[in-house]
């Protein structure tokens, strides 16, 4: 049952093959068995979801139900949900309940969807291998020794041991499609704005955007369906129609054009990933899209340029954890100051606080214009690349991550080895355009992803040369060895 | 570009994060790689362009000015670390 696409599931649900309250129990009896060993869980919500569950079964029984009634799923830890914790990976966040739900969350609950908990991830979506966590480090399902990816480590981990059939996922710098890469699932970061940030908590507001983790691109389509859309709630949420993304999937690929950028092919990709990504783009001549070389040639600024820009926001937007209003609060302040300084200290960890140094830094008085402007203008240049790009071609392909993954603990220490990892997803965030990590071929055995890069507002395309590889291969059904009970 | 114990300090406090002295060795390590990460977007040429602030040019959206939210100072407060009477609790600030 666990390796059934959310279609199939919603079918066997409405022919009565099982109940929701059967499938949820399935799952939650999955993540009771299996994530001891994996971590991909901070807070299994039980007695919610089979509430939830019941009601879907209602709803299914009267024929009120829609596509998604009753299938269970898991919320990244970063998403806010009305009555249930939201740690976002943080002792700053250890107590907190929110009083409301995010509109990512609301709109899957008014879907019938049903929450089984929340996901692990790294601590406020700041880092690339899920360590950065105050509950742990995830491992990751296909090698317990090395790492998920991050931040969205947990929701990665969970559905590539298909602890659920799908997950939410924040992505800022490649959060999303990064740990879906290593992990082995589909994971699609939209256009900024596309989705609701309502009630996500912020880590880089010009950057962040949630996206579906899935199986396939075909449960993508489906979540996203109901995760997009306009939201007054979200000052920058895009005011554009949402198309159905499931009716051109499997639209004929004859004469599409995939540009391949020569700097996403260079020095520093792993071999066995370079081979597994070129099997895949052999599939995609082979469904009839003519393939050619194209430049972005300033590829080799995103990650400096993310570095000035990601923390001079996170910067701004963790003030707000003051130890007053909700979150940490120290011992016995001597004073105001003492309470800020000293909640802030024992409520954040290492790696949130660098780059709150380093955001402030940037933003202090005489540094402005040499960091955080110049970052701007070169993220104008970037985008740039982009725009040309897309007068040639229709999608851009290329490796998510330059290898299939590292070990745990061996880039902890040096957070600028580790902010490397992120270097083909971050330009993608600068310009706000819309990815997608798809499995390839496994390389040496271990998940590659192959990410697929589009215009704006091009979901609907990206999932359908997507999933266009997934009828022409199975490489999206390989799954870790060990999740069988 | 390479920052100083005095640097992270007065970052740390400009930042409201309290750092203990022996940690300002390996933090003063760390933001120095970063800035020197950083350090290439200097060697980029960016006269005459326009820095960009949103990644679809868009212009900030007004609302029309309705009361659109009930009060919820009860809801809020109750995840207060501390609260007395409807007000958040903080250390005396004025004698």
């Amino acid at each position: 049952m666990h390796n059934k696409s959310m279609t199939e599931l919603a079918a066997g649900l409405r022919v009565g093959d099982y109940s929701s309250v059967e499938l949820t129990q399935y799952f939650l009896d999955r993540i009771q068995q299996l994530d001891s060993g994996l971590n991909s869980f901070v807070t299994v919500c039980a007695n919610e979801a089979l509430s939830a569950a019941q009601a879907a079964d209602v709803q299914l029984q009267t024929g009120q139900a829609g596509l998604l009634t009753g299938i269970p799923i898991a919320h990244k830890d970063i998403f806010c949900t009305q009555g249930i914790r939201t740690t976002c990976g943080s002792k700053m966040l250890e107590n907190f309940v929110s009083p409301y739900d995010a509109t990512v969350v609301a709109r899957l609950k008014a879907a019938g969807v049903v929450n089984l908990g929340k996901t692990n991830m790294d601590e406020f979506a700041m880092g690339s291998s899920n360590e950065t966590s105050y509950y742990g480090p995830v491992c990751n399902p296909w090698d317990t020794e090395t790492v998920p990816g991050g931040s969205s480590g947990g929701s990665a981990a969970c559905v590539a041991a298909r602890l659920a059939p799908a997950a939410t996922g924040t992505d800022t710098g490649g959060s999303i499609r990064q740990p879906a890469a290593l992990c082995g699932i589909t994971g699609l970061k939209p256009t900024y704005g596309r989705v609701s940030r309502y009630g996500m908590i912020a880590f880089a507001s010009s950057l962040d955007q949630a996206g579906p983790m899935t199986t396939s691109a075909a449960d993508a389509a489906i979540m996203l369906q109901v995760m997009a859309g306009f939201d007054e709630r979200d000052s920058t949420s895009a005011e554009q129609p949402v198309p159905d993304y499931s009716a051109g999937l499997e639209d004929d690929l004859t004469g599409l054009k995939i540009g391949l950028p020569k700097e996403y092919f260079g020095e520093g990709l792993d071999n066995a990933v370079a081979q597994s990504i070129d099997e895949a783009i052999a599939e995609y001549r082979k469904l009839g899209a003519e393939v050619v070389e194209i430049s972005l040639p300033n590829t080799h600024l995103a990650v400096p340029t993310y570095y000035v820009v990601a923390p001079a926001e996170c910067s701004s937007n963790l003030s707000r954890f003051d130890g007053v209003r909700y979150g940490h609060r120290c011992e016995d302040p001597t004073d105001l100051e003492d309470l800020y300084k000293r909640s802030r200290a024992e409520g954040f960890g290492d790696e949130v606080k660098r780059r709150i140094l380093i955001g402030t830094y940037a933003l202090s008085a005489g540094y402005y214009d040499a960091y955080y402007l110049k970052a701007q203008k070169i993220r104008h240049l970037i985008s740039d690349d982009f725009t040309q790009a897309f007068k040639q071609v229709d999608v851009i392909m290329g490796p998510t991550t330059p290898d299939s993954g590292f070990r745990m603990g061996e880039r902890a220490d040096d957070p600028v080895s580790m902010y490397l990892s992120d270097i083909y997803t971050i330009a993608v965030n600068l310009a706000g355009l819309p990815g997608i990590s798809i499995p390839a071929a496994l390389a040496n055995g271990k998940p590659a992803g192959l990410q697929i890069i589009g215009n704006y507002f091009a979901e609907a395309k990206l999932l359908n040369v997507a999933h266009r590889l997934q009828m022409a291969t199975d490489y999206h059904q390989a799954a870790p060895a060990n999740i069988e009970q | 570009m390479s920052l100083d114990h005095a640097d992270v300090k007065k970052i740390a406090h400009l930042a409201r994060v309290d750092l203990a002295d022996e940690q300002m060795e390996s933090i003063a390590k760390d933001l120095s790689n970063i800035l020197n990460l950083v350090e290439q977007m200097s060697t980029v040429d960016t006269a005459g362009v326009e820095p960009m602030a949103h990644p679809l040019h868009m212009v900030q959206r007004l609302r029309s000015d309705e009361v659109t939210e009930t009060d919820a100072r009860e809801l809020f407060q109750s995840i207060a670390p501390q609260t007395d009477a409807g007000l958040y609790l903080v250390p005396k600030v004025i004698e």
